[in-house]
């Protein structure tokens, strides 16, 4: 691969001054992705800033909800009792990616900024506009089956394979940044999750509202999503070890027998946590019974855009919609 | 002495393995050894026109960079059609996409990699031939099929007249995708001059074969090249080809004049050695109202390369050939060129592929004459095979089918799709036939008594993970009539005498023989050693009178007259007795069909909605001749069945339509079942002495237990949901109703 130097900060200021230090440089904190696109010559920096003396390793809990630092092991994460009593589908979506090994290593702030899995990404042998921009897009005449059907544009349409994410949308998540401010000195910012990918566009290449030297330092899961009825279901051919086909994360207020609110985000479908505003509007107020949960799934497809292998995931996503929905409410 | 051969002793190298202390072509410590990263072609078609190396050759100690401009000429023409001898750099032809263009050479492999991945290239491209279904027009029939041994066509009585008359008649056409090998032990070689002699460490399959390949290419006489691989990490036959990059590894460390190592990546495993190649398979099955075989086409069609590389045909029909009794038979075999690598054998090659849509297409009869699926195979059992018209050496299918369904408890299912249900989980059980032939070829070994009377017994085969090294320690122990623990055998240098490529199962059969035959050898030079000697225990005896029993020579009618085979040594002055023997098959084909057979039987469980598909139970029950090592043949077994659950339901090499890349060379989107895809596997091994086949009596193990898998799993599949999948694999997509 490149050859690359390291440094090794022990704060954000140290951080950020590193990676300014350096026109090519990259932040890496478990490295299970960027090592790998480093070894194929997707990512070739030349100054690696490596986040792990940064103190974001504590999940801590308060009156507005839990603060999980972006450098806890998607293991640990897993783990943590008092999480996984308030939110389990933070769990549910954690257990379902990789493999323990690479939860072991990988970070949840690092599980937010993986790169797509799409083929033509990750070879650099291919054209491709999100890894070198105005090269083209041969995925979407190509293979496809695992690509968006939501959100892509005429220059990509890679889907975002996080798992967490998913989860994490459906329950309203913020994500803390801090780093450079655009005018000077430092700056801490929280961005809704569901803000802080980019649709493709005309810019695949951007990916994320971060801005230059900036960092993920915690995720905040707010209180009001604590304690409801919810549920990760995640569909793949092999059983284990594999990115999501596709993915439902439902997360339901109920009273009753009825649905107060609902939030539903879909993954291996959308270039980023595929929210669905007009599935949550449908379920709204409706009764937790299998003819509502069709009704609402039904508008699930609205404003799909399949290509010509992977229309399959507008059935199958509203079949994993229907189910996450009955086992959350069961 | 007990005999072991048979017992479920552990493997000899179990230990070796699970600590790290079995060398890997790889992993020996060369001096001095420089490091090779291969840089391949992104275009498919068309030729090199240039190359811009300056930015690789200006990275710190890259040492040579080779290209179609600069390197050695190799002799390509002299070498012969069974060496493959492209991409070896010699011109600027490019023929596929990932094809190797050049070779980087640095002192680090780190920096090699670097330099590498800075090599650019500029082609002059043609327009490619990718996809096998536009290119059907092309298609032609192979010039060597079975190296020529017979032609890829045969038919027998009127099948175009049983199709006519007949009550039942299906035309189904299947395919197969292209898969890869994906062993754990990427390809590796390390190559060595010293003068004009060779050495390489290399991953191979094929000793013997790696030795001529690469003494034909750089012309110089085999005995001047040894090579060594005493451990395979799975092969699974994309080791058996002596591959380009074994001679490119070579031609590096002569221009840079020191040992070169040479590791393929995991990405470029998927255009360097071979793959199955994809198939389009059209069968057509006449029948009789009550499912008797009246007629049987097989027209299958598999993917090549362009014509100028090679050939490697994908024999699916011949198992069509011989399994079922049925009097109107016809077979063919054609081949589609495209843009694409070499295809080579992968585990069954035909067999497994071959047996997809044959055992599809029984179900399918199955189902149309409304018969259970195993009580119509039983009803054209073929007592004899009916294409070769001669009996079978043996044949226990009758035993297999029974056994296995026993255990399966195949008499409890019900036939209706969909009707067996585990509350609202739809369950499916399904069933096929697994057949391979008996492979044997000409072997021989080596046998040292050392001077405490310990054997070592050496033969230039090949230890893929199999068990060649315990089992044909068990063969010698119990020929020698010694303990199993002084019995040594070593494999895996061509300094030892020859043998064949480990392929086709035959490496039992064929080294086996071998053994025994250096073991009689051995005896005869101890026996006229021991009579020969002064005031010998057994002097005044004849050789027909001794025996061999502990490491004693004795006299049989007399045991206390006997001479330990150590103090025999000492007493001549000997510090070591050799002797090699050889053994090679006879005409015994010509009398007999010699095959292994077995049923599998496979159940799934799918999600009614989600249409998940996971495999729930497995019962594979096999009769392969003498079962040499219990433990072995059963681990045999269970790999074989995991390889066919995942060609059934998850691998496919993905390649893009217009400029033939593969878009998942790696091995998280080439997806391989992992263990929570794999049930609990029950194997049944019939026990069938077979004096025929060989004088061990084996018949190989390698690829059965893979064969009749897919199509057990794609006839579970639609008898849990009625949607009947012919093409691989079998994934969520296509049983979305």
């Amino acid at each position: 691969m490149q050859p690359f130097t390291l440094a090794a900060p022990g704060d954000v200021a140290g951080a950020t001054a590193a990676a300014a230090s350096a026109a090519d440089a990259k932040y890496i904190a478990g490295g299970t992705d960027l090592v790998q696109l480093m070894k194929d010559g997707v990512e070739r920096p030349q100054h690696l800033v490596d986040l792990a003396g940064l103190p974001f390793d504590r999940i801590e809990f308060g009156a507005d909800g839990a603060r999980i630092g972006a450098l806890v092991r998607m293991s640990d994460a897993a783990d943590d009792a008092e999480l996984r009593r308030r939110w389990p589908i933070i769990a549910e979506a954690l257990l379902a990616s990789a493999s323990p090994q690479l939860r072991n290593m990988a970070t949840m702030g690092g599980n937010l900024l993986q790169r797509t899995r799409c083929g033509y990404f990750r070879d650099t042998g291919f054209p491709c506009n999100k890894r070198a921009p105005g090269s083209g897009c041969p995925a979407i005449a190509g293979d496809n089956r695992g690509l968006a059907i939501f959100g892509g544009s005429a220059h990509c349409v890679a889907t975002h394979p996080s798992d967490l994410a998913v989860a994490l949308a459906a329950l309203d998540a913020v994500v803390e940044l801090s780093g450079p401010a655009p005018q000077g000195g430092a700056a801490t910012r929280r961005v809704a999750l569901g803000e802080f990918h980019l649709l493709p566009g005309d810019t695949p290449e951007r990916e994320t509202v971060l801005r230059p030297g900036e960092i993920i330092t915690a995720i905040l899961v707010p209180a009001e999503t604590a304690g409801l009825h919810s549920h990760y279901l995640k569909v793949r051919d092999r059983a284990s070890f594999e990115f999501a086909l596709v993915s439902a994360a439902v997360v339901v207020g109920m009273t009753g027998g009825r649905i107060d609110r609902a939030r539903v985000a879909m993954g291996g479908v959308g270039a980023k946590p595929w929210r669905l505003p007009a599935v949550e509007a449908a379920l709204a107020g409706a009764p937790a019974t299998p003819s509502a949960f069709a009704a609402a799934a039904a508008h699930a497809a609205e404003g799909a855009q399949p290509l010509s292998q992977n229309r399959f995931k507008i059935a199958l996503m509203q079949r994993a919609l229907m189910r996450a929905l009955t086992i959350a409410t069961a | 002495m007990t005999p072991v051969t048979g017992l479920p002793i552990d493997r000899r190298d179990g230990r070796l393995k699970v600590t790290g202390g079995a060398k890997y072509a790889a992993e020996f410590d060369i001096d001095n050894v420089a490091h090779a990263v291969l840089v391949q072609s992104t275009a498919a078609s068309g030729r090199i026109a240039g190359f811009d190396l300056a930015a690789a050759e200006g990275v710190p100690g890259v040492l040579a960079i080779l290209t179609p401009q600069n390197a050695p000429r190799l002799a390509v023409a002299a070498a012969g059609e069974h060496v493959v001898a492209f991409p070896l750099l010699q011109d600027n032809r490019v023929d596929y996409n990932g094809q190797h263009i050049a070779v980087v050479v640095a002192d680090t492999l780190e920096r090699a990699q670097y330099a590498a991945s800075l090599v650019k290239a500029t082609y002059h491209e043609g327009e490619p031939a990718i996809r096998m279904a536009d290119a059907l027009a092309e298609a032609y029939a192979p010039k060597h099929f079975r190296n020529g041994a017979r032609p890829p066509d045969s038919r027998r009585g009127d099948p175009e007249a049983a199709w006519d008359g007949a009550a039942i008649r299906l035309d189904l056409t299947y395919r197969t995708p292209v898969e890869h090998h994906n062993p754990m032990e990427p390809h590796a070689t390390i190559a060595l001059w010293q003068g004009n002699r060779l050495t390489v460490y290399s991953a191979t399959q094929g000793i013997d074969a790696s030795q001529h390949t690469l003494a034909a290419l750089f012309a110089i006489k085999p005995d001047a090249v040894r090579v060594i691989c005493p451990f395979v990490g799975g092969g699974f036959g994309c080791k058996g080809v002596t591959w380009p990059h074994v001679a490119l590894t070579a031609m590096a460390a002569r221009q840079v004049g020191r040992p070169v190592k040479l590791v393929l990546s995991r990405a470029q495993m998927y255009t360097s050695n071979g793959y199955r190649p994809q198939t389009i398979q059209r069968i057509r099955i006449a029948a009789s109202p009550d499912g008797r075989l009246l007629g049987l086409r097989h027209d299958g069609i598999s993917e090549m390369s362009l014509p100028a590389i090679g050939e490697f045909s994908e024999p699916v029909g011949l198992a069509t050939e011989m399994l079922y009794a049925c009097p109107n038979v016809a077979v063919t075999h054609r081949l589609v060129p495209l843009n694409a690598p070499l295809p080579t054998f992968m585990r069954a090659p035909g067999e497994a592929s071959g047996s997809f849509a044959l055992e599809s297409a029984i179900d399918e009869l199955a189902a149309a004459a409304g018969v259970d699926p195993l009580g119509l195979r039983l009803l054209n059992y073929a007592e004899t095979d009916p294409h070769e018209r001669k009996p079978f050496s043996s044949k226990s299918l009758r035993q297999c089918y029974a056994a296995g369904a026993e255990a399966f408890g195949w008499a409890r299912r019900t036939p209706e799709p969909g009707s067996m249900r585990d509350g609202d989980t739809l369950i499916g059980w399904g069933m096929a036939t697994a057949t391979y032939p008996m492979n044997r070829s000409k072997a021989s070994a080596r046998l040292i008594f050392g001077p405490n009377g310990d054997v070592v017994v050496q033969s230039a085969t090949q230890d893929l993970g199999t068990g060649t090294y315990t089992v044909m320690a068990q063969l010698a122990a119990d020929a020698l009539r010694m303990p199993i623990h002084r019995v040594h055998f070593e494999l895996g240098d061509s300094l030892f005498p020859n043998a064949p490529i480990s392929g086709g199962s035959q490496s039992a059969a064929s080294v086996g023989p071998a053994v025994l035959a250096t073991v009689d050898a051995a005896k005869q030079k101890l026996f006229a050693l021991a009579l020969a000697s002064n005031r010998s225990a057994v002097a005044g005896s004849t050789a027909a009178d001794l025996a061999l029993e502990d490491g004693f020579v004795l006299v049989r009618a007399a045991p206390h007259r006997r001479i330990s085979v150590a103090a025999l040594l000492a007493k001549n002055g000997l510090d070591r007795l050799e002797a090699v023997g050889s053994a090679a098959p006879g005409d015994e084909k010509q009398h007999y069909s010699m095959h292994s057979f077995g049923a599998q039987f496979a159940e799934v469980r799918i999600d009614p909605a989600l249409r998940e598909i996971r495999v729930s139970r497995l019962v594979g029950a096999f009769a392969a001749g003498r079962i040499l090592n219990a433990k072995a043949a059963r681990s045999q077994a269970i790999g074989g069945i995991v390889f066919g659950v995942g060609m059934a339901l998850l691998e496919q090499t993905q390649i893009d339509p217009n400029v033939g890349r593969v878009t998942n060379p790696n091995v998280a989107e080439y997806l391989m079942p992992v263990h929570a895809d794999i049930p609990d596997i029950e194997t049944i091994f019939i026990d069938e002495r077979d004096s025929l086949v060989n004088p061990v009596g084996v018949k190989g193990l390698g690829e059965l237990p893979i064969v009749g898998v897919a199509a057990a799993l794609a006839n579970a599949v639609y008898h849990a949901t009625g949607v009947r999948v012919r093409d691989l694999p079998i994934r969520i997509d296509k049983i979305l109703v």
